[in-house]
């Protein structure tokens, strides 16, 4: 049988191809570009092979502040997914409250991401901040700028309270979408609460879940703004995440081809850890 | 063993979705309730599980009042129109699920298990999970969890409405089957009169939150107490027309159609009730009177043929054997078995039958 070939259908995708090309490859090859080579500005480079990767790699400050990262995103999901599911898990599913809820779920979300970190820097100062100072004035010697705990401690309320909102709509739709005659079922059966939680709510609020851990894992991963505004990474380097230390390293030292490099390797950590955490929830979900 | 229902009722706000209503339930029986989407079956299946508590009037099972006991302290049993198991569970231990809760040993487990799932074709699939199922396995599994657990009262809520036609029919066969012997009361909601006279037993036919009637299937069926109940209990809906009597002879208002018949009834006017089979286009019984009309649609299953027809001011729906070809706006002539009509009263009560 003799085949019409048409190419025109190429013409569809060219204007994705564009977008694609200029928001995504052509900046990452870019960087690319910046992390095999030196470069001293005035489009001059010399290439330097896999040097700037050896150097990140056995950089005792890159250790040191993907060590803070790991701690930061491990400590945040472990507090945002199960406050988001408690959360979710006892608000009401109709009435006026549903939307009364969720738009005060909501609000957290909507604010910008430095005015966050504005607000908390206030919220938080021990002297005129209405948090600091009322811990100061229950006998707390809190003072975040200063003390790395207490700016640990700020950071981690500020991103819980900004974030576990997403968890929570998120957990919400879950659960909003099993049907009712699941939860009668498993009365009838004479379940309990823990069990109706355990064997219907949590597998059933898988998808969603894994959504809402892979977003969480990927914005806490590559935290920038808040802690910027709030802490700048201080005191010392206490706070120093891995964002802010490239752009430090970027920006303000101008060593753009370890920076280059280390954002390579930040990205492609990122990716492996997403990757593998995918792959592993989603193992077993067979046809579905 | 009973369970009865006295006066029970239930609102939702301003809304009665169950209007007082009085039910006896007989052990080893299986009970059909029957009505159309809203007529309040799921509701009232609900309340019998103790899944939802009447607005008034009490629960009786076996002479105690078991009004507001809990769910999980009784021993019921309930299937639904979805196919609702655990997800994450093998075929194995959802049907085990209601008896590792009561704390059965873990043997016995499996010495039921196994029986149900032989019983329900599912000892090959035991080690598989829902979603690996076609969905008559699901609901099968459905089934089995329900059967395991030896409950007084097992509850089915239009088991079969999310399967196929074969499939259902293939249910629909061997569901009476499994509760043969069972010391147990099986409730079975459902919108099709098929599924009622496929099943037998005991039969109720609701409409609009309230019970029209309740006795044995066929009883029902043969004699509706009343038009309503007719109506309910028919499908392809049941034909209704007026019609007028003097002496021994009947007349379809504003038709020229009239019958002689000797049954004892006061002359004036009445209802007469027509099951589709029951108007054809061949004669059938001794009895017939002619009806024309002209074809609106005419549906052929090849075992059957439903034509749709208008005639005078109403529209018809007959039900003949075989493929009848009519096509559309044909005039035609139909056979009306006079033996079968059903006669209701001003009052849609049921006068007398043929």
């Amino acid at each position: 049988m003799n085949k019409t070939y048409n190419q025109k259908a190429w013409f569809f995708v060219i204007p994705v191809f564009v977008l694609v090309a200029f928001n995504a490859v052509v900046p990452l090859m870019t960087v690319v570009n910046y992390s095999f080579q030196e470069t001293f500005g005035s489009n001059v480079f010399a290439w330097e092979g896999t040097r700037w990767f050896k150097q990140i790699l056995h950089s005792e400050r890159f250790h040191a502040s993907l060590g803070r990262q790991f701690i930061f995103t491990f400590i945040i999901l472990l507090i945002q997914l199960p406050l988001g599911i408690a959360i979710a898990l006892t608000m009401p599913k109709k009435g006026w409250g549903v939307p009364v809820c969720l738009i005060l779920m909501s609000m957290p979300l909507l604010i910008p991401w430095n005015v966050v970190g504005a607000m908390w820097n206030i919220f938080a100062l021990p002297d005129i901040g209405f948090l600091g100072n009322s811990l100061n004035s229950l006998g707390f010697d809190y003072n975040f700028t200063q003390q790395s705990g207490d700016a640990w401690f700020t950071t981690i309320l500020m991103d819980v309270w900004h974030w576990t909102s997403l968890v929570v709509l998120l957990s919400y739709a879950g659960l909003n979408s099993i049907q009712p005659a699941y939860y009668q079922a498993a009365e009838i059966d004479g379940a309990s609460r823990w069990d109706i939680f355990r064997y219907i709510e949590l597998p059933k609020m898988k998808k969603v879940l894994t959504l809402a851990i892979l977003l969480r894992f990927m914005d806490s991963f590559m935290i920038y703004t808040e802690p910027f505004v709030l802490t700048g990474g201080g005191p010392g380097n206490a706070t120093n995440f891995l964002s802010l230390d490239l752009v430090k390293m970027a920006l303000g030292q101008f060593d753009l081809g370890p920076a280059a490099a280390m954002s390579l390797i930040y990205f492609l950590i990122v990716l492996l850890i997403c990757w593998v955490f995918y792959s592993l929830m989603m193992k077993n979900e067979g046809r579905t | 063993m009973s369970l009865e229902l006295k006066n029970v009722e239930k609102k939702v706000g301003i809304e009665t979705h169950i209007y007082s209503t009085n039910l006896k339930l007989e052990k080893n029986t299986i009970n059909v309730l029957l009505g159309s989407t809203l007529a309040g079956k799921t509701t009232l299946m609900q309340i019998m599980a103790g899944l939802d508590k009447p607005t008034s009037g009490e629960i009786w099972f076996n002479d105690e009042n078991v009004t507001g006991k809990e769910v999980q302290k009784r021993n019921c049993s309930m299937v639904y129109q979805q196919f609702i198991n655990y997800p994450n569970f093998t075929v194995f231990e959802n049907i085990a699920s209601p008896l590792k809760i009561t704390g059965v040993k873990p043997d016995e487990i499996k010495e039921r298990v196994g029986k149900v799932a032989e019983l329900l074709k599912l000892s090959a699939m035991l080690n598989k999970k829902p979603d690996e199922l076609s969905g008559g396995q699901q609901q099968r599994t459905a089934l089995a969890r329900a059967l395991v657990k030896d409950s007084d009262l097992i509850l089915l809520d239009e088991p079969l409405a999310n399967l196929d036609f074969k499939l259902r029919e293939e249910l629909r066969e061997e569901l009476p089957k499994l509760f043969e012997d069972r010391d147990c009361i099986v409730v079975y909601a459902t919108t099709e009169p098929l599924d009622a006279l496929m099943i037998g037993g005991n039969t109720a036919t609701l409409l609009e939150g309230r019970i029209i009637q309740y006795g044995e299937t066929l009883k029902v069926y043969n004699k509706p107490e009343n038009l309503i109940s007719a109506k309910v209990f028919s499908d392809p809906p049941m034909n209704i027309a007026e019609i007028s009597k003097s002496g021994d002879m009947f007349k379809l208002k504003d038709y020229n159609v009239q019958w002689k018949s000797d049954i004892k009834i006061k002359d004036g006017d009445y209802k007469i009730g027509i099951r589709p089979h029951n108007i054809t286009t061949y004669k059938e019984g001794n009895n017939s009177v002619e009806i024309n009309g002209k074809v609106l649609i005419s549906e052929l299953s090849g075992s059957e043929s439903l034509i749709h027809f208008t005639s005078g001011k109403l529209n018809w729906v007959s039900l003949s054997n075989g493929v009848q070809q009519k096509n559309i706006g044909e005039n035609t002539k139909l056979f009306m078995n006079v033996d079968e009509f059903l006669y209701f009263d001003a009052n849609n009560r049921l006068v007398t039958n043929g």
